[in-house]
């Protein structure tokens, strides 16, 4: 070792994930050396940096506990450009790469000097529940002081500014066996799998398959070390066109019938990403059968001041030796209570690495660790504790004792490695709804039966030996159990041990690190009350951290256990949640990004809009032309010129958007019948009818018009929006009340081009297009319908109006749609006429009182209350919607009514939504009676306009009622519906 | 030669073209198609005037030279004639047992080809569309990320796929994002 240079805490010859290769970090803008293959955790190490973070609520110095995707503290801003940043990535299992910059995070303004650290004096004010107490009074506070508070330190890390270049992809994909997990159990079931012609997926969430193999190199298989068996099995599946392995892809989700969600990285731990690349992949696997091989995590120890940087897992201590040929320290202490504490030391003790002490908790332990740990000059104290540790920003002495308190000793050391025992992970199991079960024998949870098709095999299962191991592999894959000769220097491995000790009372002992929960909080909150351990994890947060309490959870249940006198099942086990680990929003998003985000659907005819200068307006997914403005005008005057000249000339709008369905078959009057309101026997072939449709509880549903075809089909239209959900409605209704009907639905929305006509030379200009009928007003009155030939291509030609003017609407294949348009445009503009947008047609469907489901009804309007009572059949022995009709608080009095509103100044517009009050002078809250659905600035009329639900509106007809705004109150009129040609006379023109 | 008093079709897919080493995904070329919705009789009778035997089953598709017949739903067929008109094809009358709606214009498709087609589909469809799973000939009226398409396996390696006109456009760029990672 070099302690001056580069990389002095480098074992040469060690770490067999490690290249020769230098490449250059930054942390904290400090540049260093690391060796390909090292992860920004070992290759900080490998520089002899430990203090990595600061904790989230005291700021306390921390150092990297772990060497996997548990690690609590040390979290990093990870960047590449200003785009390319993302934070609390865990420096465990970021792969360096050259050009990585790391930052530290929760620190101002150094990592070494954090003014944050004031909270570490202060912590007695921030014991558990802290919030929940102070942040209550006065309660005048919580805007001006504590929520601002509250915010500014909530969260970890900077999210980027800019948006993400990079792209994201998604797979689904579908094998008989998905393995997740590639440590020795997978790799087993994988080999054997394989074998009998299976399609088999697995991942292992490292760069490499391997799992402890890695770490473990005293391992032998057949007398192969543990990586060499992983890497020779590896080539052997690779080789297989039925195996698909994916490194650094984590297993983050369980759901239903097998479907299992990974994350695989792909770019991030590369220097340069090739172009083109997706950074992640989502695979959404279905999977025949799913073998979870998804290892264990060590818990630390509890005790006092445990969280000094230099402190850590025995298992991350010998990972960081094994893999990247990093030693933690030069006088490394170990306190444990399990056996597999004493092979991190046996390996760092055979590189000549300083071990003074093993504190062991437990008081027996096996002769042949004690012999070997004598061999290598190991003093082991039993039965003991550490009782607190030394140092600032890195630990620099342990004070150990009896557990009786005897014998204290204090000694100079620069790390310290812990092992509580393992924890089997159980998250995956648990999701797939699998129950936990308490193994009384190892204390700890253990998977049991899933109802998924799933097996739990190896360390998740609590299966400890390799032997077994293979075994299980053997038996899940319905495989003969293999034989192999397995050696190791330490097998034995003990279960779960309370590890709160007795020195956990006092001082900080930390149960989380990541949210700073310590054994007296956990202490605090079952004295306050809370005895499930869902009511004391939210109130200490213990768990609810990003690591979501790999390390901090079955402490936390030990230590209130052992509070309550109930055993460890009794107070329960908190919910496993997907994703196993975080997981970034551009992964969950994957292809569904900018245009992809949604559908756009666009008319035949858009195209032409845009060319003309239209701007646009989003209608569920469709965008529509909102209006035409010509040079200089803004959306007022355009829309005030589009209102006039349609009312004066004639416009010509595209309602390609409007859903349309065809009813056929024997029963179609029938089935029209019962999902109307209204009633069609008498509607004749060649006739339309416009038609409201209810739900059963008697509120409006939709409308349209629709237009029969024959005796045996009708062209039904619905609104834009309202297509898919009424052709499911009317199937809903078909499929399950009425299937003796022989009705057929075919949705036709998109077969046919729409090009409405409106106004009073709409029949001049269509006239001449059309072939094969007459279109005068006798031959084909308002409210008809034609199939015929327009520019030559065949068509449905209604008579129809939602302006209040004279009216056509031809439907061409849509295909046709463009060349129509271009045709009835080019008869259209010299004679005055214009192109018109929705908001025009808004406005003149509002002069003449039509409504819009969704904008004047709201799902709580019946057809009576909207002033349509003529369009329900009342003789009609049933239709949709009548019962509920009959309902008492439908039929009362003083219902929300639809009126109009003229507003007492004519050139006030109202606002829509704004709420009607008849006494503005009564104290507030004052009581609404309604509200604005419908305002426009009418500029035929001159006036503005109004539709709105007023309670009993139309016995107020006449009455003035109020809108109070923030500026000001307007006084308004109730009136009738209709503004504009009251009468009617203008569609029959 | 064209009508001058005919108007001239514009079909949003033309020309669309992509390939990579992996796919080729092109627009199709316009298409007859009915919806069809029929009783087991009227089924059996309009297959006799097409000369096919419309499938009963689901997932299942009968061709005869340009025609195809989707099994859709177990009342619903999609009539696909890449070749002759739809005049041709509609039934001259309307019939209790059936209904035959014109939809040629309401579907627009892609033909997707290529060792990588399949994983390009399978960016976006979750369906199973390995070759055991999804032989040729298999059809299934399914959802590709947010678009309800039709799907039909044309050969080992290539597929058609239907969609609403109006669905096109995301349904392209979908297919073209999906098409980055085919070789995966």
């Amino acid at each position: 070792m070099n302690p001056s240079g580069q990389q002095q805490f480098r074992l040469p010859g060690r770490g067999s994930r490690i290249g020769a290769k230098s490449v250059r970090f930054t942390f904290d803008n400090k540049p260093y050396e690391a060796l390909e293959g090292d992860t920004l955790a070992s290759a900080l190490l490998a520089n002899g940096v430990h203090l990595m973070g600061r904790s989230f609520k005291y700021h306390r110095p921390r150092g990297v506990l772990a060497a996997g995707v548990e690690e609590p503290n040390a979290l990093m801003q990870i960047s590449r450009d200003n785009a390319r940043t993302t934070p609390n990535v865990r420096a465990s299992v970021q792969e360096v790469y050259d050009g990585l910059q790391a930052q530290s995070q929760n620190r101002f303004p150094t990592l070494n000097f954090d003014i944050g650290g004031v909270n570490n004096l202060l912590s007695p004010f921030f014991a558990a529940g802290f919030y929940y107490k102070t942040f209550k009074w006065p309660a005048a506070a919580w805007d001006k002081i504590y929520e601002p508070f509250i915010r500014r330190a909530a969260g970890l890390g900077q999210a980027p500014t800019e948006d993400d270049p990079d792209r994201y992809s998604n797979r689904f994909a579908h094998c008989d066996v998905l393995i997740i997990g590639g440590g020795a159990a997978g790799l087993m079931a994988a080999k054997l799998a394989a074998k009998k012609k299976q399609t088999i997926i697995i991942c292992d969430e490292n760069p490499h398959f391997g799992g402890w193999l890695l770490s473990d190199t005293d391992i032998r298989i057949d007398g192969k070390a543990g990586p060499d068996w992983a890497a020779d099995t590896i080539t052997e599946l690779a080789a297989m066109n039925n195996v698909r392995l994916l490194n650094r892809t984590t297993g983050i989700g369980y759901f239903q019938q097998n479907m299992v969600v990974l994350n695989q990285r792909i770019t991030e731990h590369q220097s340069k990403p090739e172009s083109g690349d997706a950074r992640e992949r989502m695979w959404q696997v279905r999977a025949g059968k799913v073998i979870i091989a998804q290892g264990a995590i060590e818990r630390h120890m509890v005790f006092p001041d445990n969280d000094r940087p230099g402190i850590m897992q025995a298992s991350a201590a010998q990972s960081f030796l094994n893999k990247f040929g990093v030693a933690v320290g030069s006088q490394v202490a170990v306190y444990t209570a399990c056996d597999t504490a004493y092979a991190a030391a046996f390996d760092l003790a055979e590189e000549g690495i300083d071990i003074p002490i093993i504190v062991e908790h437990r008081t027996d332990i096996a002769d042949d660790l004690l012999a070997q740990a004598s061999e290598l000059g190991i003093r082991v104290i039993t039965g003991a504790v550490v009782e607190g540790t030394g140092g600032k920003l890195r630990i620099n002495s342990v004070t150990f004792a009896k557990q009786n308190g005897n014998d204290r000793e204090t000694i100079e050391v620069d790390a310290l490695i812990t092992s509580a025992g393992w924890t089997p992970s159980l998250h995956l199991y648990s999701q797939s709804r699998g129950k936990p079960q308490w193994d009384e024998d190892t204390q700890r949870f253990l998977p049991g039966e899933s109802p998924q098709e799933c097996v739990s095999i190896g360390a998740c299962n609590g299966t400890d030996d390799l032997s077994d191991i293979f075994a299980e592999a053997a038996k899940c894959t319905g495989s003969r159990a293999p034989r192999h000769a397995i050696e190791d220097d330490v097998s034995t491995m003990s279960g779960f041990i309370g590890a709160t000790g007795t020195s956990a009372d006092k001082g900080k002992a930390f149960v989380d690190f990541q949210n700073d929960v310590t054994a007296k909080d956990i202490a605090l909150a079952v004295r306050e009350g809370m005895h499930s351990i869902e009511h004391v994890k939210r109130y200490t947060t213990n768990g609810m951290a990003t690591d979501q309490g790999k390390l901090s959870n079955m402490h936390g249940l030990a230590i209130a256990s052992k509070l309550l006198k109930k055993p460890i099942p009794a107070v329960g086990l908190t919910t496993f949640r997907a994703p196993y680990t975080p997981t970034t929003f551009g992964s969950f998003v994957g292809h569904s990004r900018g245009r992809l985000f949604d559908p756009i659907r666009q008319t035949p005819i858009h195209d032409w809009a845009v060319e003309n200068g239209a701007e646009f307006e989003p209608v569920s997914q469709w965008r529509r032309a909102w209006y035409f403005p010509r040079s200089g005008e803004d959306m007022h005057q355009a829309v005030d010129r589009e209102c006039q000249t349609v009312r004066s000339v004639a416009g010509v709008f595209d309602a390609s958007t409007l859903g349309k369905i065809e009813v056929v078959g024997p029963d179609a009057a029938a089935f029209m019948n019962i999902i109307y309101t209204n009633g069609w026997d008498k509607l004749k072939p060649g006739r339309a009818k416009y038609g409201i449709m209810c739900r059963e509880d008697g509120f409006i549903y939709d409308d349209g018009v629709v237009g029969k075809l024959s005796n045996n089909r009708f062209h039904v239209t619905t609104t834009t929006g309202g297509a898919p959900r009424v052709l499911n409605h009317m199937e809903d209704f078909l499929q399950t009340e009425f299937p003796d009907m022989r009705v057929w639905l075919t949705s036709t929305s998109e077969q046919w081009a729409t090009i409405a006509v409106q106004g009073p030379k709409a029949r001049q200009i269509i006239e001449p297009l059309i072939t094969g009928v007459t279109i005068s007003n006798e031959k084909f009155p308002h409210m008809s319908v034609v199939e015929c030939n327009v520019c030559g291509v065949p068509a449905r030609l209604f008579r129809i109006s939602f302006t209040g003017e004279l009216g056509f609407e031809i439907n061409v294949p849509a295909d046709y749609g463009r060349a129509v348009w271009e045709a009835v445009w080019e008869r259209a503009e010299p004679l005055g006429a214009c192109v018109y947008g929705t908001e025009a047609m808004h406005v003149m469907r509002a002069e003449k009182g039509y409504i819009i489901v969704g904008q004047d009804t709201d799902g709580t309007v019946t057809p009576y209350d909207a002033g349509l009572s003529w369009a329900i059949a009342k003789a009609k022995p049933d239709f949709v919607g009548k019962r509920g009709l009959q309902r008492p608080d439908l039929m009362a009095q003083g219902r929300r009514q639809l009126v109009g509103l003229a507003t007492k100044d004519p050139s006030k517009v109202l606002e829509e939504g704004a709420q009607i009050v008849a006494d503005p002078t009564c104290p507030v809250p004052m009581k609404m009676i309604g509200f604005v659905t419908s305002s426009y600035w009418s500029g035929t009329l001159g006036k503005s306009v109004a539709l709105a639900l007023i309670e009993d509106g139309t016995n107020l007809i006449g009455k003035s009622l109020y809108a109070p705004m923030a500026d000001e109150v307007i006084e308004v009129e109730v009136t009738g519906t209709v503004f504009y040609d009251t009468k009617g006379e203008r569609l029959h023109g | 030669m064209a009508n001058a008093n005919v108007a001239t079709p514009n079909n949003p897919t033309s020309g669309n073209r992509f390939a990579n080493s992996s796919v080729t995904i092109e627009a199709a070329a316009p298409a007859a198609r009915i919806s069809f919705r029929a009783t087991p009789k009227g089924a059996k009778d309009f297959g006799k005037t097409l000369g096919i035997d419309l499938p009963t089953k689901p997932g299942l598709s009968a061709s005869n030279s340009s025609l195809s017949a989707l099994w859709i739903g177990p009342d619903e067929w999609l009539i696909i004639d890449t070749k002759n008109s739809i005049n041709s094809l509609m039934p001259r009358r309307e019939n209790a047992n059936f209904c035959a709606t014109d939809v040629s214009h309401r579907n627009v498709a892609f033909i997707i080809s290529g060792d990588g087609a399949e994983n390009t589909l399978c960016a976006s469809c979750p369906r199973d569309l390995s070759p055991a799973a999804f032989p040729v000939g298999t059809a299934s009226r399914t959802i590709f990320g947010k678009a309800e398409v039709v799907l039909l396996r044309i050969g080992k390696t290539s597929f058609r796929l239907e969609c609403w006109r109006s669905f096109s456009p995301y349904v392209w760029d979908l297919l073209i994002d999906g098409a980055q990672d085919a070789h995966i």
